[in-house]
């Protein structure tokens, strides 16, 4: 079995965290990771890749790749993958690897094994598994396509130092230019932390009330010290509450943080199906039979608008 | 304006997974479908998209893959509108996205689309996939979970959610889009609609799939989570939960 490359992603001309778990997922197949990204040029901490394993660091440059560009970014990968002869090629679920890795699929001839959670190598056959129907099952699929293109779900292929020699190659690639044309990204106010990046969400539903109050939980995310996101349900995003980026659900985000907050959430199925892969769940709610204690690791019962300022006080006092 | 806007057949969010006694499907004995509610803003943007084109200037196709069932699906975005539907009619749809893509290319490919639209992904096989790759096998330029969308003769612009912020697209028409939560705001159909669905065509097309290159191996319910705690009532309890929260669960 060839090598199997992974696609790694930048941000702003910064290598995403995310890649490195790419990488890290992408050793369970056991034969080895090159690592591949598209750039305008060299990029800060591609020489880190090789830190989780990575015995290669491939960087397509072209002046096109300033920005997201899905259509020659597809093409240069593609082309690579086809050169390498490479048995996988492995990409993040996150909002850029979901558009990039059927582009590259296609390209190649094959579909793609999306949003996995685990991988496997038996014999010469690669097995994956998926949640599937709103998280309620989890499905197992062999994947006999050659490559078989993968993306993997954020947060959960925790990044492990498995230092490789990381061999650099810089190569300069002649794409077609593309139809669709990335005009300008509006980022978010500074500071604020994606849901689906942030290690802790502490996410709102009804029970807030109105939506000056979610002011309760932007101040416990604060004293996260910058780790936190605020999340939120569905009722309150379609309520015009909050925007749909913090949606966290079957119409959201799924999000996989390492500790989840649940607060003055019922737990519907369609909120569930976006967090229930969460490391630890808290729920806190006034309803003890409100359906998300059956998922959360640990509950409080009893007024949010006491519990959470009381916590806000104790986390940051374990901070400061 | 020729507007194609492919929808599936699911079960219902809130459904009650039951697996198969083969233990590679869902058991779907009592199991309510619906139109995949990604599916419905596509269906809503291409109607918009009509009716702004003018009396008689456009017209809505929705094509679906699925089992004869599924007619009821498009009926309903019939009822919604929508002028004709095709169903692409095979019992089981391929495991292998790249084969359902390929069935649905081929039934687009005899038409030339303005515009072809897809929900984002599908909510029981969450692949978010189908319409990049249908969109690549014909060829066409593609944006994928657009959350708002503007149209001028042939040229499109269109916003997509990433990570910490908007991406703002450009693109030519014709193309293929899916589309995301915030689209638009997809629209109930009126009874009047509903009576006139029934007498929309809707031609139904006999498909067979290929292998495919994916094999279910299993499907099964998710690991229990461990049984949780509640750890008390009120502000009280919170001493006790960042203690369970730094010693048990070492998250702090």
């Amino acid at each position: 079995m060839t090598p199997a490359l992974a696609v790694l992603e930048l941000r702003d001309g910064v290598l995403r965290k995310i890649s490195h778990e790419v990488v890290t997922g992408s050793q369970r197949l056991g034969r080895g990771v090159d690592a591949v990204l598209c750039a305008s040029g060299a990029v800060q901490g591609a020489d880190q890749i090789g830190k989780f394993g990575a015995d290669k660091v491939i960087t397509l440059t072209n002046p096109a790749f300033a920005k997201y560009a899905p259509e020659e970014c597809a093409q240069a990968i593609a082309e690579r993958a086809k050169q390498g002869r490479y048995r996988a090629v492995i990409f993040a679920a996150s909002a850029t690897g979901k558009d990039l890795a059927p582009r590259v699929a296609a390209r190649l001839g094959v579909g793609v094994a999306a949003d996995i959670t685990d991988l496997a190598v038996e014999g010469d056959a690669i097995t994956v598994t998926r949640p599937v129907y709103a998280g309620k099952a989890l499905l197992k699929v062999k994947v006999a396509s050659q490559p078989a293109v993968l993306s993997l779900r954020p947060n959960v292929f925790t990044p492990v130092e498995r230092p490789k020699a990381g061999t650099p190659e810089l190569a300069a690639v002649t794409v077609a230019p593309g139809r669709v044309v990335v005009r300008e990204v509006k980022a978010a106010p500074a500071g604020t932390l994606d849901v689906a990046e942030a290690q802790i969400i502490i996410s709102g539903g009804r029970g807030l009330k109105e939506p000056a109050n979610f002011k309760v939980l932007e101040e416990l995310a604060k004293a996260f010290g910058g780790k936190a996101a605020v999340g939120a349900s569905r009722a309150v995003v379609d309520a015009g509450w909050r925007a749909h980026a913090d949606q966290v659900g079957q119409t959201g985000k799924t999000v996989s943080p390492s500790l989840y907050i649940a607060v003055g959430i019922s737990g519907a199925i369609q909120h569930l199906a976006g967090m229930r892969t969460s490391k630890v769940i808290v729920a806190i709610n006034k309803d003890k039979d409100a359906p998300i204690f059956k998922v959360a690791d640990y509950g409080v019962v009893g007024d949010l608008f006491e519990i959470v300022p009381r916590l806000t006080e104790e986390i940051r006092k374990l901070h400061g | 304006m020729k507007i194609a806007v492919c929808i599936k057949r699911v079960p219902d969010s809130e459904t009650r997974v039951k697996i198969a006694a083969d233990g590679k499907a869902l058991d779907e004995s009592g199991v309510k479908f619906v139109m995949n509610p990604y599916d419905e803003f596509a269906v809503e943007e291409a109607l918009r998209r009509k009716e702004q084109a003018g009396t008689g200037a456009g017209e809505v196709t929705v094509i679906c893959l699925g089992p004869g069932a599924a007619q009821e699906t498009i009926r309903t975005a019939l009822a919604m509108g929508a002028d004709r539907g095709v169903l692409l009619q095979a019992d089981k749809i391929p495991a292998d996205p790249f084969d359902v893509a390929r069935m649905i290319a081929a039934e687009l490919k005899s038409t030339s689309w303005d515009l072809i639209l897809f929900g984002r992904m599908a909510i029981d096989d969450y692949n978010h996939q189908v319409g990049t790759l249908t969109a690549e096998l014909l060829g066409l330029p593609c944006v994928t979970a657009i959350s708002h969308l503007e149209i001028e003769g042939t040229k499109g612009l269109a916003e997509r959610e990433i990570e910490g912020g908007i991406e703002v697209v450009e693109f030519p028409l014709p193309a293929v889009l899916t589309a995301d939560k915030g689209l638009n705001e997809p629209r109930y159909p009126a009874l009047k609609g509903i009576m006139a669905a029934k007498k929309k065509p809707l031609e139904v097309k006999p498909v067979q799939a290929s292998a495919g290159a994916f094999e279910v191996v299993a499907l099964s319910p998710p690991p229990e989570r461990k049984e949780g705690k509640i750890v008390g009532e009120g502000v009280g309890a919170v001493g006790e939960l960042v203690r369970l929260l730094r010693e048990e669960a070492k998250v702090l």
